[in-house]
């Protein structure tokens, strides 16, 4: 309200606005955090484009194999009160007996009785951005079970297609065409077979991280553990169980993380600047159109090399992306697309971005394919949490 | 009274209205009124009596049936009777509403429970009987040991005695006394042989257990105990709402308002995704938590637990107050909201991670809850209505805003559409915790200021009433806090001058939106009313809460009150105007009486303002010389009019929202005089007048008049 002028205040005293937070409490600076957070835009005007971390050397290249390739829901977790990582042997006990506890309640869980998992805490040494930032762990979910056959969850696996032009220098696109289907993604839903299943087989995996986190660490006292991130693969009534079991044993909560068109089209920029050694997906696009009765998807696939070759061109300064390179990269596509098909792709909703480094949907779901750029994903996804959080 | 105390006393009246007026005069809650179930309540309170009458001759029926059921009962069934099921059918439903609905007398739960487990019935019937076993108050521990002594004998099936501990763990705490069925803790430890019943005798243990109880050869036993079984079998689902209902008889009825001690658990049918059945967790203390921070926790350690006092304990407030320094607190920290005692703990506490969970709580539930925020799901209003209600009750208990509710309403006023809990929402901006107006402006103020000009009237009424709410929090904190200086980790450390400064730049910008909004409703009397509101809480800041700051209203408001069409309008602004001119004579005084020249002296701009108003009012309604002094017209353009005495026009007699009552005077005088002059009301008529007007109820007016105008002849001084 520009005409607002407060006119001359009556008792004209001393104090300047900064005069006002002299000695705040912990909850008042969070409150001013909070507050700069909002009078401002969400998200900082630049960013670093993904580098190959050095403290990711030392993650067991074993467990870093069980994180890629997965899809994981995005959820973010305010601070853990009381967690201590020598107790992790402790907690697995403790969430055993609480997921007999549920399971015997009867609720949550469709599956039968003879169902059971059994969880065991472990952490991911050197999964973090800073040596501030808390230790990674991971809680997996075994079956116990060997009478299990195959428990009713289809593990949907999202093979992209490979929409390679055989031509580099034209970007190669496709429109996946009316009502509903998309023809381009093929989404094989492959159920697992009963020989794969053996007692220890992984059902369930749940993991809990902190990259860069430094915004939130420096809030908070010791008694908090700041994993702001918390990525889940396996079925939602096992997360349920699991996650309450961490909601009152932390006081944490937990709150799903989506991902808005925004910040899609700023991990679409970063991942495409990032330098591959050889490709494995393409890039691809998909937006939704929301009108009756059935929703419209466009699907947008490019060569991923031709998407490097774009950013190259809008890219100005050195290992940074800003504001200005994401919204004029989004623009180079919207116009291209614009030009063949006379369809302003800007009046749409963005929902998923996949490239070679990682994939990601506005739903929360996020895939990484690429090891190299593990460290530099994750970065941004905390980023996100902290956002939700604060 | 001395000045002083007489502050207190205002101070304590305005705390102790505050709690319910901040629920009762929220014009917002107007709307809600429609629905069916409040005008059901407006209904009642209209025709208080014949409900009433039927409830008793209806509760009169119940009880003699009831004794009639018990008789029975107790008589064993008749053997020969023809129509013996319906009989028994008949009573037992007597029975089982009575006990749902208002509980069962002590006496009457001796007769029954040894009727169930007598055996003289049947199994289904002793099953129904048990279940129904839901006492008013309490039960006495007689009643109890005899039923124990029937499971000796032998008389009951496995299934009834299963229920039987069932019911006796769940009721455990409304027994009387526990004395002499601790002295049966060996045959109840004996009871565990039995499968069945051991996860319920194991529960029982549990609550009976002392320390003189536990015995080698027992934790022996209760280890081999351990390896089978680790989990107690839930025995109060079956009872549960009863159990509530017990509670909250017992509880009386209570200062503190009931419905936060009736936590919404099993109000809530909707089964959430994750978080079971509730927005907020249920109570429960932390030695989960403590204990896994130990390597290794040993039994004894279990039971000696003496250190620390556990939440399930914790009954009364003189309770809280011994064992404050050794409370265990809940694992989850949202579930205060629902216990009214530890949000008096809460309140107190300086302990940061305390606040820091129960701050995280709140926020992310009320992000997640928001049916706005996030996604638009509408379908879930109530429940997100219910848990605003919830919070916005534990602020008015502890008369203090959350900062949790300040950072949500940064994140989701821009996006809020004006309606949606519109109530509530309001209610959350007038518990802001009090902080710098400049910097809550640009976030909260300017996205509310879009609603109110873009909204109804009844709109900008709501959002004028909260935001008086506001001030009037505001300056209790404020103070409250220049009186107990002495904490030093007040959440603001400000300056007199820095918070006196950030209130009256509130005031006037609520004055803004107030003079904006009057053009905009061209006048509207009603809106009107609503900022008068606000204005008499601001006339009396000085005196009221002994604060350094007056601030008067802008020209836009006090002339449109002037000249307004309506006698309450006008009655309200001498009221105000005699308020501000107290409060600024006894800032004169306290000025005169220090000598020093204090930081808070005030400009004699606002000495000339106010000055400047009162020659205004003064000359309208009381010396007819109107447009003189205060407000100017070109006696040219008065011409123009065409009114030939405009002089007198406005004053006391003559101004239209007067001149009925001049009318209604004469009429009074001579009723059977044709035509009325109201010129005539002058010189002893004049007086006459006066105390006319005021035994009419003006007393605004007559406050005004005795403060500011010396009879007869009128002059103005301030």
């Amino acid at each position: 309200m520009d005409s607002y002028n407060a006119p001359e205040s009556t008792p004209s005293a001393s104090s300047r606005p900064e005069d006002y937070f002299i000695g705040a409490t912990p909850l008042q600076k969070r409150l001013e955090s909070v507050r700069k957070q909002s009078s401002f835009i969400p998200t900082p005007p630049r960013r670093k484009i993904p580098q190959c971390s050095q403290l990711q050397e030392d993650v067991d290249p074993q467990k870093v194999a069980l994180l890629l390739h997965k899809q994981w829901t995005l959820y973010s977790l305010t601070p853990l009160y009381k967690f201590s990582y020598s107790n992790l042997k402790e907690y697995s006990r403790l969430l055993n007996a609480f997921i007999v506890a549920e399971k015997q309640k009867g609720l949550a869980v469709e599956v039968g009785e003879d169902f059971n998992i059994k969880v065991i805490f472990s952490t991911l040494l050197g999964m973090k951005g800073t040596q501030r930032d808390p230790e990674a762990f991971l809680v997996q979910g075994l079956i116990l079970s060997p009478r299990l056959e195959y428990s009713g969850t289809i593990l949907v696996d999202c093979n992209l297609c490979l929409l390679g032009s055989s031509d580099p220098s034209t970007l190669a696109f496709q429109v996946a065409g009316t009502a509903g289907a998309c023809h381009h993604t093929r989404i094989v839903s492959k159920s697992q077979l009963p020989s794969e299943n053996r007692e220890g087989k992984v059902l369930w995996t749940g993991w809990f991280c902190c990259i860069f986190g430094d915004s939130l660490l420096e809030t908070v006292s010791e008694d908090f553990t700041c994993l702001p991130l918390f990525l889940a693969n396996g079925a939602e009534s096992n997360t349920a169980i699991i996650g309450t079991w961490f909601q009152k044993t932390f006081d944490c909560y937990f709150s799903p993380l989506a991902i808005n068109a925004f910040n899609l089209s700023w991990m679409a920029a970063m991942w495409t600047a990032c330098k591959m050694d050889h490709y494995v997906a393409t890039t691809e696009f998909l937006w939704s159109v929301p009108c009756s009765p059935q929703s419209l998807d466009i699907s947008f696939a490019i060569h991923p090399e031709d998407a490097k070759a774009l950013w190259d061109s809008v890219h100005k300064t050195p290992g940074e992306v800003t504001q200005e390179e994401v919204d004029l990269f989004m623009d180079c596509l919207y116009s291209h697309f614009h030009r063949h098909f006379k369809i302003h792709l800007s009046a749409t909703r963005l929902v998923r971005v996949s490239t070679s480094v990682a994939s990601a949907h506005t739903d929360g779901k996020i895939k990484i394919l690429c090891h190299k750029y593990l460290i530099g994903v994750l970065a941004y996804l905390t980023e996100l949490a902290i956002f939700q959080i604060e | 009274m001395s000045p002083q105390k007489r502050f207190k006393n205002v101070q304590a009246q305005n705390r102790t209205s505050q709690g319910s007026s901040s629920f009762q005069t929220t014009l917002s809650a107007w709307k809600v009124k429609q629905d069916p179930s409040n005008s059901k309540n407006i209904s009642k309170h209209g025709q208080n009596n014949p409900v009433g009458d039927y409830e008793h001759a209806d509760d009169q029926a119940e009880e003699d049936a009831l004794q009639m059921a018990v008789g029975y009962f107790e008589k064993g069934p008749i053997k020969a009777s023809q129509n013996k099921d319906k009989t028994l059918e008949k009573h037992l439903k007597t029975v089982e509403n009575v006990a749902w609905k208002n509980g069962l007398a002590s006496e009457e739960i001796d007769i029954l429970l040894n009727i169930a487990l007598s055996g003289k019935f049947g199994n289904a019937v002793n099953t129904r009987i048990l279940k129904c076993i839901i006492p008013a108050t309490v039960i006495s521990e007689d009643s109890v040991v005899k039923a124990v002594s029937w499971l000796c004998v032998g008389k009951c099936s496995g299934s009834t005695k299963v229920l039987f501990y069932r019911w006796l763990v769940a009721m455990f705490d409304f027994i009387d006394r526990k004395e002499q069925i601790n002295l049966l803790y060996g045959f109840f430890f004996a009871s565990l042989q039995d499968d069945a019943l051991c996860p319920y005798v194991c529960h029982l243990l549990y609550l009976l257990t002392k320390k003189e109880n536990v015995k080698p050869f027992r934790v022996r036993k209760l280890l081999d105990l351990q390896a089978k079984m680790i989990y107690f079998k839930n025995s109060e689902n079956l009872w549960k709402t009863a159990l509530l209902a017990v509670k909250q008889r017992n509880r009386g009825p209570s200062p503190e308002p009931l419905k936060l001690m009736l936590g919404p658990a099993n109000v809530r049918p909707l089964k959430r995704k994750w978080n079971s059945l509730s927005v907020i967790p249920v109570l429960n203390s932390s030695s989960y938590t403590k204990e896994c921070g130990k390597k290794e926790m040993s039994l004894s350690d279990c039971l000696n637990r003496s250190g620390s006092f556990p939440l399930e304990q914790l009954q009364s407030f003189p309770q809280l107050l011994q064992n404050i320094h050794c409370l265990e607190l809940p694992s989850q920290m949202g579930s205060v909201l629902n216990n009214s005692l530890l949000l008096h703990y809460i309140n107190c506490v300086r302990d940061e991670p305390v606040l820091l969970r129960f701050y995280y709580w709140l926020s992310q539930t009320l992000q997640e809850e928001c049916i706005w925020y996030k996604v638009n799901n509408y379908e879930h209003g109530k429940e997100f209505t219910n848990f605003l209600d919830t919070i916005i009750r534990a602020e008015c208990f502890l008369q203090e805003g959350f900062y949790s509710c300040e950072a949500f309403l940064y994140k989701s006023l821009p996006l809020w559409d004006g309606l949606c809990c519109r109530s509530q929402f309001l209610q959350l901006v007038s518990w802001i915790p009090f902080s710098s107006f400049s910097e809550v402006k640009p976030l909260l103020f300017d996205h509310l200021a879009q609603l109110f000009f873009t909204s109804t009237i009844y709109f900008k009424c709501s959002v004028l009433q909260s935001l008086k709410e506001l001030l009037q929090n505001w300056l209790l904190w404020l103070s409250m806090d220049i009186h107990m200086k002495p904490v030093t980790n007040s959440p603001l450390e400000t300056t007199l001058g820095g918070s006196m400064n950030s209130v009256s730049k509130l005031i006037h910008y609520v004055g803004w939106l107030s003079t904006t909004a009057m053009r905009l409703e061209s006048n509207s009397t009603f809106l009107l009313h609503f900022i008068l509101d606000f204005y008499e809480k601001v006339c009396d800041i000085y005196i009221n809460y002994n604060l350094p700051l007056v601030v008067l209203f802008p020209p836009g408001i006090f002339y449109s009150a002037l000249l307004s069409l309506d006698t309450s309008i006008l009655n309200q602004l001498c009221f105000i105007m005699h308020r501000y001119r107290k409060n600024l004579t006894a800032a004169k005084k306290n000025e005169l009486v220090q000598k020093t020249k204090s930081e808070f002296n005030f400009s004699s701009k606002t000495y000339q303002e106010f000055n400047h108003y009162l020659t205004s009012m003064v000359g309208c309604l009381w010396t007819s010389k109107p447009f003189g002094k205060g407000i100017y017209v070109d006696p040219e353009i008065l011409e123009k009019t065409g009114v030939a005495e405009y002089k007198n026009s406005l004053n006391v007699v003559h101004h239209p929202s007067f001149l009925s009552y001049a009318v209604s005077f004469l009429l009074q005088e001579s009723p059977e005089e044709r035509t009325v002059n109201v010129s005539s009301i002058r010189g002893k008529k004049w007086s006459w007048y006066l105390d006319y007007l005021f035994s009419q109820g003006l007393q605004g007016l007559k406050l005004f008049i005795r403060s500011s105008v010396h009879h007869p002849f009128p002059e103005q001084r301030a």
